[in-house]
């Protein structure tokens, strides 16, 4: 059991959320749709303690972004993985800075790559790439220049 | 004469690496301060999808090409995780050898880097002839002095050679002597210590708020290291206690990392000593499907891999987190009422490597 | 006891004569072609013109200018690269490398030179490193010179070009007043001792101000400085300079203070007088005489705070590691020197060296009896009492005061390469809180040695 059974307990019961699983040993992982983050982190933060915010990583599947959330708890040792859910044609979600000061450049920088805003962010400017420029280039419809060596086996096999 | 904003870099000799950082004085003093990067950004995550899951250690040895053996083994780790193979206790052991020598390798840059920021130039050489030691050992074992390519998903590319655990242990043996040293020279005058002691300070709380970790954190008094708290590898059968200051400042920085180097040379000869035999390397398949993450305790901090693959035989996510891209934003906070002269000291001993940064 | 070995006002008359004879010889020739073949009248027509050349004004002229020459030009350009040298060698030993290795080791003459002309399709052989690196600030000064000399658009030109001449210029007239030995010396005059005599009297040289020169032209420096950094027209070169001239100027004040501790125990600004006041008598502390001990000013305890303070002043006026941080900072790249390329960055450069140059030879006058030494063995009679007469030392006084000044550079060095450098605010703080409080106690306790103890 430990205290990853008891943090996945603890946001079932509160939260309901459309899939929740223990990753392994400490982790939890649950998925949300975008307007639940900010109530979900909240209680994460102030209920269960959860002191850091490690990562905010921002993947675009082809029908849908998500926005995927590592917290970490220093104190009780375990990690939470959120994946929130954002539709194609309305990429924005609200903003965790209010709760972590740290969310502050992660959000940058998903915003910088992907082009998902970030509402209430205090300074959504790019980060990485220069300031004016128009692309975001992790988005997968951005062009990979590649070499024939490059194209996966799939591609090859005819696969999408 | 009022507020300005000074330019400090990109080109700078101060910076170690290329990234500007723009700070706001009032006379002398600092009254804020804005990190800019990404000068070295280089489409690390687009890349690496479109290069099979083991070609890609050799990016991710040059996300940080002072700490490379880290960076490709937290990689690896996370590539483990969606394909589900673990790598056998033998290549686990070498993997923490091969990551503490590199840790240390790191420090040592680092040391090197930060004595002449304060104007104590024999710091540099001193602190690379023993960083050649190790280089030495590394190359020994891997090859290759930086950017070994070395970790493996499922273990390491070779073992280690036969007479290595010897040179290991002597160079260890000189290196604890030698430390001793560094430390006198650093130490033995007041004048470093005028220098650093209540420079920089950040709190506990303000540098877990802004996402802090490693060393940087340990100094202010959390005792988190993630060899002990989120163990990989062979971390759990070896005993090791985090080093930590309670200050905050830049001297309890830089002593986290000295006592650090002293950690991780213990380790170094335990691991040695308890190296299981049998094979260093488990087989992965070739194609992945799923999502898994791993986190490393990187020289700098926190380093986390989260792999994405979606049945092809590479990823279609790798998102890179690093644990200077908090750090250096956590630096405002850090510089705010310290003198202009004071940033240097401030700057070096938080340990930035642009490569893990702009990615 | 050793003997100078440079009479330079004696040497440079005996050259400015025999030059202006030599100038003098066509003119003689002339002179004799118009009497003897052109039937001029006796005397010659060119008569005046000799006597004008050879007369004790012109001689005078030239032997200053070739007294000038020989001191400023070859004694510190020689000293300059010794210490270039000592420096770059010593540093890099304290880093456990060997240092600069190009020197006159390096190129290898004794061999068959075939080898090393570039003929077409034969390689050209580079010098090897096996020299001892003495050529090698001699190259980085050539190179400086070759570069290209840029002002900055918007500098205040004239500013510009006079900063380094201002820095360059006092630096030179320090070394003026700085004498080397009883006869290696510009600025002074000779006298009789003992005063009023008759017989037995020898010829001493004599400079009443001396030290207070050295002092007033060491000063004008930090003008220079601020001067160069407000004319380059960057925010940093302005800061650069400010800071160092606070640094400066700060320091002055526990240097000159100092001196007066040194002027107060002995009477005297005269910097031959303060060496044979340490040099002539055995170690005196009131009543009591330790035979076998010279009567150098470190030896006595009353003046150690005074010498510890003049030693940390001299570090920080000559700009060193740990006070450098006006020109050696990181976040200023060079400082107040930035803008500054070429030779004229080399001057400034170079002349950080000669002002500890200057701060040493200070130091050795001061407090370890300047340039005396034993000779070990003397060629010709030694004349106690005209020593600059006829004696040849083996060892002569400019060696010890070379020894002296080489030495007190090496404790620079030793000290500049084992520490950080301090902030502009620690080092004011360092200046003004704990240094003048300490030199005021020396005078203090100065003036209580020498109403209580007596003369020394």
């Amino acid at each position: 059991m430990g205290v990853e059974g008891e943090v996945l307990g603890k946001l079932r019961e509160r939260f309901r959320p459309s899939d929740a699983a223990i990753v392994r040993e400490r982790v939890v992982r649950i998925g949300i749709e975008r307007n639940d983050l900010l109530p979900v982190c909240r209680f994460l933060k102030e209920t269960l303690g959860v002191e850091h915010l490690t990562c905010i990583s921002a993947v675009d599947w082809r029908d849908r972004y998500e926005c995927v959330y590592h917290l970490t708890s220093w104190s009780r040792n375990f990690m939470v993985q959120i994946n929130a859910r954002i539709p194609k044609d309305d990429p924005h979600i609200d903003s965790l800075t209010p709760l972590w000061n740290g969310a502050n450049v992660h959000e940058r920088e998903a915003y910088d790559l992907m082009g998902i805003v970030f509402d209430g962010h205090p300074n959504l400017v790019r980060i990485l790439l220069p300031k004016d420029y128009e692309f975001h280039p992790l988005r997968k419809d951005f062009p990979q220049e590649v070499d024939r060596q490059y194209v996966s086996r799939r591609k090859i096999g005819g696969g999408g | 004469m009022g507020e300005m904003w000074i330019n400090m870099g990109p080109q700078h000799p101060m910076t170690h690496g290329l990234w500007n950082l723009r700070i706001k004085v009032d006379g002398e003093t600092i009254v804020d301060a804005e990190p800019e990067i990404g000068y070295l950004h280089r489409g690390y995550e687009k890349i690496m999808e479109v290069r099979e899951f083991q070609k890609n250690v050799v990016l991710t040895d040059r996300l940080c090409y002072v700490s490379s053996i880290t960076w490709s083994h937290c990689y690896c780790l996370a590539c483990e995780e969606i394909m589900g193979v673990e790598a056998p206790p033998r290549g686990q052991y070498l993997r923490v050898v091969t990551n503490e020598l590199q840790r240390i390798a790191s420090h040592l840059m680092w040391l090197a880097a930060y004595g002449p920021d304060l104007g104590l130039l024999t710091a540099l050489l001193w602190a690379l002839r023993e960083r050649e030691l190790f280089l030495d050992l590394i190359q020994l074992i891997s090859g290759a002095r930086m950017n070994q390519n070395y970790p493996r998903i499922g273990g390491v590319r070779n073992d280690m050679p036969p007479d290595f655990e010897k040179y290991c242990r002597k160079v260890i043996a000189h290196f604890r002597k030698k430390l001793r040293d560094h430390e006198q020279l650093f130490e033995q005058s007041k004048l470093f210590q005028m220098r650093t002691v209540g420079v920089g300070r950040i709190s506990r709380a303000q540098a877990m708020d802004w996402g802090v970790t490693g060393p940087n954190l340990r100094a202010t008094g959390a005792r988190i290291d993630l060899r002990t708290l989120d163990p990989y590898d062979a971390y759990p059968d070896l005993t090791f206690e985090a080093v930590t200051r309670s200050e905050g400042d830049s001297y309890a920085r830089y002593k986290v990392r000295m006592e650090e180097m002293k950690a991780s040379c213990d380790l170094i000869e335990e691991a040695l000593a308890s190296m299981p035999e049998g094979p260093y390397r488990s087989k992965p398949p070739r194609r992945a499907e799923g999502e898994g993450f791993r986190r490393t305790e990187d020289s700098r901090g926190e380093a986390m891999f989260y792999v994405i693959g979606d049945g092809d035989d590479r990823p279609y996510r790798v998102k890179i987190r690093s644990p200077v891209y908090s750090s250096i934003f956590a630096a405002p906070l850090m510089m705010r009422g310290n003198k202009i002269a004071d940033v240097v000291a401030i700057m070096g001993s938080i340990d930035v490597c642009v490569g893990e940064m702009d990615k | 006891m050793s003997g100078h070995l440079i009479d330079l006002y004696g040497w440079s008359h005996a050259i400015a004569s025999f030059l202006l004879w030599l100038g003098s010889l066509p003119l003689e020739l002339g002179n004799w072609v118009a009497i003897n073949l052109t039937g001029a009248p006796s005397p010659g027509p060119l008569t005046g013109v000799i006597g004008f050349l050879t007369s004790d004004g012109i001689t005078s002229l030239t032997a200053a200018i070739i007294a000038i020459n020989i001191m400023l030009v070859w004694a510190a350009a020689l000293h300059l690269f010794t210490l270039m040298w000592i420096e770059r060698k010593l540093y890099s030993r304290l880093q456990d490398r060997r240092g600069i290795m190009i020197g006159l080791g390096s190129f290898d003459f004794l061999a068959s030179t075939l080898g090393r002309i570039p003929i077409i399709g034969r390689p050209f052989r580079r010098p090897s490193h096996l020299g001892t690196g003495y050529l090698q600030n001699l190259a980085d000064g050539i190179k400086l010179i070759q570069k290209e000399v840029i002002t900055p658009t918007n500098a205040d030109r004239w500013m510009f070009h006079v900063a380094p001449v201002l820095i360059t210029v006092s630096t030179l007239m320090a070394f003026v007043a700085l004498p080397w030995s009883d006869g290696m010396w510009l600025m002074g005059s000779y006298e009789t001792r003992p005063l009023g005599c008759v017989t037995d009297c020898t010829s001493v040289p004599v400079n009443q101000w001396g030290i207070l020169f050295i002092l007033a032209v060491f000063s004008i420096a930090p003008l220079g400085i601020l001067i160069a950094g407000w004319a380059s027209n960057n925010k940093y070169t302005l800061i650069g300079g400010m800071r160092a001239a606070a640094q400066l100027m700060s320091y002055e004040i526990p240097l000159a203070l100092c001196v007066i501790a040194i002027v107060v125990f002995s009477g005297t600004l005269d910097p031959f007088e303060l060496v044979r006041r340490q040099t002539e008598r055995p170690f005196t502390f009131g009543p009591w005489t330790i035979d076998f001990l010279p009567n150098w000013y470190i030896l006595n305890p009353i003046l150690w705070i005074a010498f510890i303070v003049f030693f940390i002043s001299v570090i920080a006026e000559a700009e060193r590691i740990p006070f450098d941080i006006p020109e050696a900072e990181a976040e200023l790249v060079e400082g107040w020197t930035t803008e500054y390329s070429g030779m004229r960055f080399g001057l400034v450069f170079a002349f950080k060296w000669l002002r500890a140059l200057i701060g040493a030879g200070l130091i050795s006058i001061l407090f370890f009896g300047g340039w005396t030494g034993p000779a070990f063995v003397t060629l010709g009679v030694e004349n106690l009492t005209t020593p600059q007469a006829e004696a040849i030392y083996i060892l002569p006084q400019e060696f010890w005061f070379s020894l002296r000044v080489y030495i007190i550079f090496i404790v620079f060095v030793w000290i500049g390469w084992s520490v950080p450098r301090i902030r502009i605010d620690q080092i004011l703080n360092i200046g003004w809180r704990r240094l003048v409080p300490l030199s005021l106690l020396a005078i203090l306790l100065a003036a209580g040695a020498r109403a209580w103890l007596g003369g020394f």
